[in-house]
């Protein structure tokens, strides 16, 4: 049997533009509500343009037409089946005091390890450095040239400078919050490779840390490394373990421990803490960014306990809000 | 590239299945290029609107080294905020789309054949960052795409999506098609029996089709498309020579889809 293509195209046209109505006005406007009536209407239009679809690809087999119509059903059936948790309000102060810290507890092990990792790239540099000090120029990378200079030549230097607040610091401050960010990021995603880069690039970065930690204080000038890195360090390095939390999360996924899920499946559990740890870490950068453009930069020997003591608050208030920010209280029994 | 398939076919719970055509490699690279002409033509534009404000700020005597500072900032900020939010925000704002995807008529989806959810597209678009590598080559990427079935790039996986084709959305007129001239072989009422009862559905829609699609063929592939038609259809059925005389092969074909698929004017 054939198809009356042409009769039954105009018999079930009406039903279709009014689907395809339907659809263009979810489409048009994401916050569209459909009425009670609307959504039975549509779950009807849906049900029957599948069923023309059905008749056109048995009897008929068009082309043009059989392809319209799956168009058509796809788009429907995507509407009806939509993932309604995707329509929660965002609240940033909610998401902020709560939704973030409580998803940095719930991951608190991928942290550890990049917070370990970390150290231990640390405590490699600076016992690499100990061991040999020529090795120093080769570790540090050709943008922080600068460090390559002795340390007490360095202080000694910027102490005796003027700190001009404006000049070149925007800038400063938002190729740090740029280039952090997406070394952060990056951190994040190379988990996907297993999670080896994501050790690599924590390992690197504690290298680095530890070599320069370990000259400024063998060179004694602990309390100047101190007042310069603490303002900005407190927060810019637990945003970069953050980075690397993700990523360890990411490899968790990769590698499907304990889960008879699979990988799609995996990846749609853990995209909202993603982004919620990456949110974080973003606004952190930020916030760092800004702290040692205009901040950590200001080398004034008597300014430096006020800087540490500002660094030292931040990291205590950051740590505390990390531990006890969104915890639910225990509810009271009868 | 083994195991490729070029559409993602979807079984729905009513037991209806459809495909969705999914979008080649190199659609997916021009869509790229004209997207990262766009940031690039809008990080220009900042640029000069920042220049522009810098030089006119330069005349006052300290807020003008200010400014001019925190434009640059901005700058390098703006930079790196189109590059990262260009495609969350278009491809959120349009259902999956980015300019380039729309020139190119792709679109992001879930690959379950659901609407991409705010969280997908974050997810996609951050990975990107690890696409691209090395230096910006989107060797990664790519070879994820030609590695993976769906062509889906690091990202995609991440974030449950693939890059589809659009497909038309009008259905197509069919009374314009069949109304024309009278159909010869209404005359012969027998022969068309004979002819419909001969005619498989799969034949009869490919002819359907060369009689849709015909004014997107080639001249000469027309004329041998429509000869081999109906060479094929005349030993189904064969009409006396008095109602075909004068009838081209392409007339001939219409003649046939026209029997075909008005049953109930005959």
């Amino acid at each position: 049997m054939i198809l009356d293509l042409d009769k039954f195209v105009a018999k079930e046209r009406p039903f279709w533009d009014e689907l395809t109505e339907l659809l263009r006005l979810q489409d048009e406007n994401s916050d569209y509500k459909l009425t009670l009536e609307q959504a039975k209407r549509l779950f009807y239009l849906y049900q029957r343009t599948s069923a023309d679809l059905v008749k056109m690809k048995t009897f008929a087999g068009e082309a043009e037409t059989s392809q319209f119509l799956e168009n058509l059903v796809a788009h429907a059936y995507s509407r009806l089946h939509e993932d309604g948790g995707e329509k929660i309000r965002f609240r940033p102060w909610q998401w902020l005091t709560r939704n973030f810290p409580s998803t940095f507890r719930r991951h608190w092990i991928a942290f550890a390890l990049s917070i370990g990792t970390f150290w231990i790239g640390a405590g490699f540099g600076a016992t690499a450095l100990n061991y040999n000090y020529e090795l120093k120029s080769d570790f540090i990378p050709p943008q922080f040239s600068h460090l390559n200079e002795k340390p007490s030549k360095r202080v000694a230097r910027e102490e005796k400078q003027d700190f001009d607040a404006f000049q070149g610091r925007h800038q400063f401050s938002a190729q740090l919050m740029t280039h952090n960010t997406k070394v952060t990021i990056m951190t994040m995603v190379v988990g996907f490779l297993w999670g080896i880069f994501t050790l690599i690039l924590l390992f690197y970065n504690g290298t680095l840390i530890g070599i320069v930690m370990f000259d400024y204080i063998s060179d004694g000038q602990g309390t100047f490394l101190t007042a310069w890195l603490l303002p900005h360090g407190s927060i810019e390095l637990p945003a970069i373990f953050i980075g690397g939390q993700a990523g360890f999360i990411i490899a968790h996924t990769m590698f499907g421990w304990r889960t008879n899920l699979k990988l799609r499946a995996r990846f749609a559990r853990i995209r909202g803490d993603l982004i919620t740890l990456m949110g974080g870490a973003a606004l952190m950068l930020v916030w760092a960014g800004i702290i040692e453009s205009f901040l950590s930069q200001y080398h004034d020997p008597l300014f430096y306990p006020w800087k540490i003591g500002f660094g030292a608050i931040q990291l205590l208030g950051l740590i505390l809000f990390l531990t006890f920010s969104g915890r639910r209280k225990p509810e009271l029994s009868s | 590239m083994i195991g490729r398939t070029t559409v993602l076919t979807i079984q729905t719970p009513e037991g209806v299945s459809f495909t969705i055509p999914i979008a080649s490699p190199i659609s997916r690279c021009l869509a790229l290029a004209v997207d990262f002409a766009v940031i690039f033509a809008l990080t220009m534009l900042i640029s000069q609107v920042v220049g522009f404000l810098s030089i006119a700020a330069s005349g006052v005597p300290v807020l003008g080294d200010i400014l001019s500072d925190f434009g640059n900032g901005f700058m390098i900020v703006a930079q790196f905020a189109l590059a990262i939010f260009y495609g969350i925000i278009t491809e959120w704002l349009w259902s999956g789309q980015t300019l380039g995807k729309r020139l190119m008529k792709l679109r992001v989806i879930d690959e379950r054949g659901l609407s991409l959810g705010l969280k997908q597209v974050i997810i996609r678009n951050l990975f990107r960052l690890l696409d691209i590598l090395p230096s910006n080559f989107y060797l990664l990427g790519g070879t994820s795409c030609l590695l993976t079935k769906r062509c889906q790039r690091i990202g995609d996986i991440a974030a449950g999506t693939l890059v589809i084709r659009e497909t038309r959305s009008i259905a197509p007129q069919f009374s314009e098609l069949m109304e024309r001239d009278e159909n010869s072989f209404a005359a012969k009422p027998h022969l068309e029996s004979r002819l419909r009862q001969q005619v498989t559905p799969d034949e009869a829609r490919i002819a359907l089709d060369a009689v849709v699609r015909r004014n997107e063929l080639e001249p000469k592939a027309r004329l041998q498309l429509f000869e081999e038609l109906a060479n094929y259809f005349r030993e189904m059925a064969e009409f006396p020579e008095d109602i075909t005389i004068g009838l081209s092969d392409e007339q001939y074909v219409r003649n046939v889809v026209e029997t075909l698929f008005r049953q109930a004017a005959t």
